[in-house]
């Protein structure tokens, strides 16, 4: 029944002379999520609003699964459209939407009448209260209320008349790539890809860092770590995801540091190669999943510690958040089931019994100087031979 | 080189069964319920299996139940022979060393209203034979029992075992898990005194999907997959022709020079314990030697073992971390029961068995086939010998035992 689908999109409408810039973001990103979408679409812009139109059959769950990913809209509306503008057919057209959207007829509704084509016979005003008159004359449960309508029914004429009355929520947020590129630290575990997800929903490109141990790690906890960064890009659009081995540095650090450091300096390691590669690959800022106080390496005195070594500023969207909060988020992008597969991660294979939670950064400087022959060497060979899986 | 050592979890497809599947699939593909000149060809394949299997077992063709594998085998066996009997009586015994196919079916039926009895274990993985004395009652219906354990390679004492239920309560019917026996021992199950067997087709070098239980004459099971009423309605579905006939050709390989076979991997068992042991911080688990269907003699308690599984612990070592070690040296072993060890729960049987807690999560078991060699043995210890030292150094307790702090 719906040949189209009007966007609506709310942000970026307040964005003056770029207006444009977001709004051709936007539709790219449309079409890249309609790609896998069986059936033909266009999408175009008219008037200030971006419509998508179905040339071919198409599955209609599938469309608005898609286009709900899109960051940037704020509601999809499936429009019939009529072809014939003449008013007699109008009223047709209109009445058999209305009838098959609603069989339980019992509703109060308003039309919402727009008249893009200055030539049509019937001024807004009048479309508005003629459509009204016929509907409740074929309709006699109906009634018009104008304040507060169960059903707000949009009739914008134009060559064509688009007619809609529903509205599905998207995601809101603004189109991937109006805001540069940031680098996610991604693990295998809940908060990292819901952190990546919050950053792209304001139109941030998002390239990821993985961190590998073999054999300490298993190529599953690999897969897992891709499937996540996959489940991010079916919001965020396709991901560069970097694998970097970092045995060779755990190992060391295990050698030669005090062990209930060994997490916080592992963590500065992994911002120092995070914050190399942000760099090399052209980001704006890394992203981090953690949340003050979750872990001992989430406290305040180890945030400080971690961020001391980066230059780059660090997002970290959820670090307010309690784990419920995110454990719904993460669900509700899908990712949760894959998140908590039970796989180590090079996080959880070292960690001492009583790691320290307020770590002093002077300190912990002094024990990673026992590292000072080796980990310049170790931190190039990690960053030069680093594997990059695209993802999307 | 590559090293499987992976066995108990599965094996590679002989090429034989490989050939012989090919054709099936290509040329006579047909139904064996239809009425045609194709029908006839695939059944042909069914009755050929049938032969060679009943052959092996020394049972009839009419009593084999072709099934999806050894759990279906295992489901069908439990749950359809307790709902068969329960008008007899609603007790089952089981031990606590099963496989997750026997046991998750005796739970569910304790859902809904058996009652089961779950056997101890000895040292050795060896189910109590005194404890079954005692458990048998005159509404027992059930008992289910493993020949081999897939864990520790513990070959069960299931002949003694027969004789027990018989003796105690004769209308008891005794369901044997063949699934890590079949091939790697001698099995007449009607003549011990045994009702139904289950087998696997994959763990032999056939393929996956496959497998079969042997229902005695006149033991009355439920079906639990109905539909067209294949294989006498005991099992609806049409049969996996290529699948049945390549289960039947890689038996009849696997049995093919058998006792010569046997010795040879015996050979390589007792090796590679005499090998392991000689590394530090290694502790075999199970029995040492040759293993019967019978109880062993009180004074050699561990002459109870399968040629093919070997399970380990390691001192200080995380079988997942050795696991994927071993991996990079192309050496495949699984950590605890291979089935289940996505998720890292700990094994049923290692905790049955008294293993302590420390080496529960350190445990890995090697698996052998018939062409493993020497050569892969010397290998795997070599490898052993250069990783463990290293992976000792880098666990959380290791260093504390012998080095300084920095």
């Amino acid at each position: 029944m719906y040949k189209a689908f009007l966007i609506k999109y709310g942000e970026i409408g307040i964005k003056g002379k770029n207006r444009y810039l977001f709004e051709y973001a936007l539709m790219d990103q449309i079409k890249f999520s309609l790609r896998k979408v069986d059936g033909q679409f266009e999408v175009t812009k008219e008037q200030g609003r971006v419509y998508v139109e179905a040339l071919t059959d198409y599955d209609y769950d599938e469309v608005i699964k898609a286009l709900s990913r899109v960051f940037g809209i704020v509601a999809i509306c499936p429009v019939v459209l009529c072809d014939n503008n003449e008013w007699s057919n109008l009223c047709q057209v209109t009445g058999d939407y209305m009838e098959r959207t609603y069989p339980d007829q019992h509703l109060s509704f308003k039309v919402f009448a727009r008249r893009a084509d200055k030539s049509y016979p019937k001024k807004s005003m009048e479309i508005g209260a003629d459509m009204g008159e016929y509907l409740l004359d074929r309709f006699p449960d109906m009634t018009v209320d104008v304040h507060n309508p169960d059903v707000s029914l949009n009739i914008e004429v134009r060559e064509r008349t688009y007619i809609y009355s529903i509205s599905i929520p998207g995601p809101g947020g603004m189109p991937v790539g109006t805001n540069g590129k940031a680098t996610l630290l991604l693990s295998g575990g809940i908060d990292s890809p819901v952190a990546g997800y919050m950053i792209a929903k304001r139109g941030v490109k998002i390239d990821a860092v993985y961190f590998h141990a073999p054999p300490y790690t298993s190529e599953r906890a690999k897969q897992k770590v891709i499937d996540l960064a996959k489940i991010v890009a079916a919001y965020a659009g396709p991901i560069n995801l970097h694998v970097i081995n970092f045995t060779d540095i755990q190992l060391a650090i295990y050698d030669k540091c005090p062990h209930d450091e060994l997490t916080i300096i592992m963590r500065r390691y992994m911002m120092k190669i995070a914050e190399h590669i942000a760099l090399e690959e052209g980001s704006l800022g890394l992203i981090t999943g953690e949340s003050i106080g979750q872990v001992a390496s989430q406290t305040m005195q180890s945030l400080r510690a971690t961020n001391a070594v980066c230059t780059l500023p660090v997002y970290r969207p959820v670090i307010g958040f309690d784990k419920n909060d995110i454990v719904e988020i993460s669900e509700k992008i899908g990712a949760f089931e894959t998140s908590i597969q039970p796989f180590e991660d090079c996080c959880t294979i070292f960690v001492a019994k009583h790691p320290v939670t307020k770590p002093n950064v002077r300190a912990i400087e002094r024990s990673e100087h026992h590292l000072v022959d080796v980990i310049d060497d170790l931190l190039k060979t990690a960053i030069e031979t680093r594997e990059t899986i695209l993802c999307e | 080189m590559e090293i499987y050592m992976d066995n108990a979890a599965t094996t590679r497809v002989y090429p034989e069964v490989v050939q012989l599947m090919n054709k099936i699939m290509e040329e006579d593909y047909g139904n064996p319920s239809s009425l045609h000149m194709k029908g006839v060809e695939a059944e042909r394949y069914i009755r050929h299996a049938r032969e060679i299997l009943a052959g092996i077992l020394k049972v009839e063709e009419k009593e084999l139940i072709f099934t999806s594998g050894g759990t279906e085998s295992n489901n069908l066996a439990i749950i359809g022979g307790a709902l068969a009997n329960q008008r007899a009586g609603r007790h089952l015994i089981t031990t606590r060393v099963e496989h997750a196919s026997v046991y998750q079916p005796m739970m569910f039926l304790e859902q809904m209203g058996f009652e089961v009895t779950w056997l101890p274990v000895n040292a050795y993985g060896l189910a109590d034979l005194q404890a079954l004395r005692e458990a048998i009652r005159p509404d027992t219906i059930l008992v289910s029992m493993m020949c081999v354990n897939n864990e520790i390679g513990t070959i069960e004492p299931i002949a003694d075992a027969a004789a027990i239920i018989k003796e105690c309560n004769p209308s008891t019917l005794f369901h044997v898990d063949a699934i890590q026996g079949f091939g790697k021992v001698v099995l007449h199950p009607k003549r011990i005194g045994v009702d139904m067997l289950s087998v696997s087709g994959h763990k032999i070098h056939g393929p996956k999907g496959t497998g079969f239980l042997w229902v005695r004459d006149k033991v009355k099971v439920q079906p639990l997959i109905l539909g067209g009423g294949h294989q006498k309605g005991m099992r609806s579905g049409t049969e996996n022709v290529p699948g049945v006939a390549g289960m039947a050709r890689a038996a009849e390989i696997e049995y093919t020079d058998f006792e010569n076979k046997l010795t040879h991997l015996y050979g390589i068992r007792s090796y590679f314990i005499e090998e392991i042991e000689k590394l530090e911080g290694t502790v075999v688990n199970g029995g040492r030697s040759r293993g019967t269907l019978n109880q062993p003699a009180a004074e050699h308690p561990e002459a109870c073992a399968a040629p093919h599984v070997v399970s380990v612990s390691f001192q200080d070592i995380r079988a997942e971390v050795l696991l994927h070690a071993l991996e990079e040296a192309k050496i495949y072993v699984s950590s605890g029961s291979a089935c289940s060890s996505n998720h890292p729960a700990i094994s049923g049987t290692l905790k049955a068995i008294g293993v302590e807690k420390r080496y529960l999560d350190a445990t890995v078991r090697f698996s052998f086939s018939f062409d493993t060699t020497k050569e892969e043995i010397d290998e795997c210890m070599a490898q052993l010998g250069r990783l463990l030292p290293m992976l000792r150094r880098y666990t959380p307790d290791g260093r504390k035992r012998g080095g300084k702090r920095v």
